[in-house]
């Protein structure tokens, strides 16, 4: 099942990635490349096999419901490309 | 280079001062670090404080186990105030806001932070050429490339710019880039370290380690770094043994050789290295070779390139310029937006019928602003291979593929795992060489990114299992680039791996 250029776009905007149209070929090719090689997979049987979620036995033990320290406000918008003194602010949405 | 404890003795006895210790690394990596580029960014004030700081706690008597560690982190692990960038356009501004649990416990022993450490972006690479601050150089020769994604902090151990650093493994990122600079890496077992505060690539694999010159430092590091912590649901509730009282511990090892570790794709004079090694660990004593089988071993690169970009695909979501990180030009994505408005306007005054709605549905399914700004921050953010393993793993995720790819390599994952479990019923250890060659050049792999990913070949199949493992020097080729050899041990086995790492070291020194 090779990816077409079509496909690479698609799969891009489900990433939220914008190519154009030089790097969506070369990406093409190289993720065929990649699943050609992933392919060796269907050489193995696994019918009856569980697929491996975990490997380690998750313990989800209960916490005690203490209330901890949370990031203080200013720390949290610190790294914010914009924000006011309470926000972080997008772009308008709403035309 | 000495180890941690005896640069202790040294300051308790008061033959050097820690102040002397930080000013003799930082004078090397001003001198020498233009070249290997192993360090993104070092505050040489804050450190000689901190060391001053510490010197006196030295004198009071009241110093924690780590104090005399002079210690670099790769740029993945939050240490508050400082950048935290994982080598990415996308985070190059990004100031942690908080410590990592494995940095508040390494300050809390007071061990020396010196620095940030260059790596692959988001750790994904296998030579540290994937990075906006350039690649890391082999200190041991410089026309090759460092290995990665841990480079920096394997080069600067290697160069003698820090007496350890920090590492992060998710496929073989500790224990390839350790391998061919030519010193110890050891990758926990999953659950074993805290991963809060390290910035997470593919969670299900992802583990914190210690990168050093010789094996008692990784275990002393290990002992401090690792444990249960309530911010991570993943660390296991399993005491921390004193791993540096197994060091010295007789007995021999039975150690599982597995043929497919060692066939086809494997350099010679690695082999060679590795195969030798082997029978003077035997003759004198210390290992039992048996031959072992791990059937599934051939699939595990596929196997994990399968789930690890599934993962990265879901993990790298969070980097959309809204919150922190790269935001593109919104007044440009406005311009973009307009331009092409007006370009499929224009055609659909020229087009009728079919076409006409056709372009009327595109004109109507043209991406809103805050969609567009998404699309352009990461676009801008992410380099090339982060972008390929982003759609990669969203391609495997996707409705159709998902069964064919996420699905299938779950299940081989099991099997592998169960080669595992079946092979530590029976031995002790398993080896094997780190990586199939040493250091290539740089440049080399860039253009194929298949090839660049079995570099991973010996690696990724500890982190399928969740088991740990430890690339030890084995030696070096005719050329006189190190070789690497690896053991593996079952989970929470980590005592074996430096049992075996010792041996090792004894029978080289």
């Amino acid at each position: 099942m090779a990816v077409t250029s079509d496909d690479v776009k698609y799969i891009a905007d489900l990433a939220r990635l914008q190519l154009p149209d030089d790097e969506v070929e070369s990406l093409k090719q190289d993720l065929n490349k990649i699943l050609g090689y992933m392919e060796k997979l269907d050489e193995l049987d696994t019918t009856d096999v569980e697929p491996l979620e975990h490997v380690t036995d998750p313990e989800v033990p209960f916490r005690k419901d203490e209330a901890g320290d949370p990031i203080p406000h200013e720390d949290a918008l610190k790294n914010a490309p914009d924000a006011d003194a309470d926000y972080f602010r997008v772009p308008r949405v709403i035309e | 280079m000495a180890e941690i404890r005896s640069t202790r003795e040294q300051l308790e006895n008061g033959e050097i001062t820690l102040p002397e210790v930080a000013d003799h690394y930082l004078t090397r990596i001003r001198e020498e670090d233009s070249t290997v580029n192993a360090f993104v960014s070092v505050d040489e004030e804050e450190v000689l404080d901190t060391a001053a700081r510490i010197q006196k706690k030295i004198d009071e008597g009241r110093a924690g186990t780590l104090a005399g560690s002079v210690i670099g982190i790769k740029d993945l692990i939050c240490e508050k105030g400082k950048i935290t960038s994982c080598a990415s356009a996308i985070l190059k501004n990004f100031e942690s806001i908080y410590d990592a649990t494995v940095i508040e416990r390494l300050r809390k022993e007071d061990a020396l932070l010196i620095g940030r450490l260059n790596m692959d972006e988001f750790a994904m690479g296998s030579s540290t050429e994937n990075t906006i601050y350039g690649p890391t150089r082999n200190p041991l020769d410089t026309e090759r490339v460092s290995g990665g994604s841990s480079g920096g902090s394997a080069a600067a151990v290697a160069a003698d710019f820090c007496n350890a650093a920090l590492g992060s493994d998710t496929g073989g990122s500790i224990r390839q880039p350790a391998s061919y600079c030519g010193v110890v890496g050891l990758k926990p077992t999953y659950g074993r370290v805290s991963r809060h505060g390290l910035v997470a690539y593919a969670s299900s694999f992802d583990g914190i380690g210690p990168m050093t010159s010789n094996v008692r430092d990784a275990a002393k590091i290990l002992k401090v770094i690792a444990g249960y912590d309530s911010r991570d649901n993943t660390t296991a509730r399993v005491k921390v043994p004193d791993y540096e009282s197994y060091l010295e511990q007789s007995g021999k090892l039975k150690v599982g050789v597995p043929s497919e570790y060692f066939g086809e794709g494997l350099n010679e004079e690695v082999r060679r290295n590795v195969e030798e090694l082997l029978e003077k660990l035997e003759r004198r004593g210390d290992i039992e070779r048996v031959p072992v089988e791990m059937p599934h071993m051939e699939y595990s690169i596929a196997t994990y390139y399968v789930l690890a970009t599934a993962e990265a695909s879901s993990n790298l979501a969070r980097y959309d310029g809204v919150r922190y990180g790269h935001r593109a030009q919104i007044e440009e994505v406005h311009r973009e937006i307009d331009r092409e408005k007006k370009e499929i306007e224009e055609q659909i005054r020229q087009a009728d019928g079919e076409e006409k709605t056709k372009l009327s549905e595109t004109l109507a399914g043209l991406n809103s602003p805050l969609i567009r700004l998404y699309k352009k921050s990461r676009t801008e953010g992410f380099g090339r291979e982060v972008k390929r393993r982003i759609l990669l793993g969203t391609y495997v995720l996707s409705a159709g593929y998902y069964d064919a790819y996420y699905a299938k390599a779950q299940k081989v994952r099991r099997l592998i795992r169960e080669d595992f479990d079946r092979a530590f019923s029976d031995v002790d250890l398993i080896v094997s060489p780190t990586a199939p060659t040493t250091a290539f050049h740089l440049g080399e792999n860039q253009d194929d990114p298949v090839r660049m990913y079995l570099n991973d070949i010996y690696t990724a199949p500890a982190n399928l299992a969740g088991i740990c493992a430890i690339s030890l020097p084995a030696g070096a080729e005719e050329n006189g680039l190190p070789t690497g050899i690896q053991f593996m041990a079952d989970r929470f086995r980590e005592d074996l791996l430096f049992r075996a790492g010792r041996k090792v070291e004894q029978l080289l020194s």
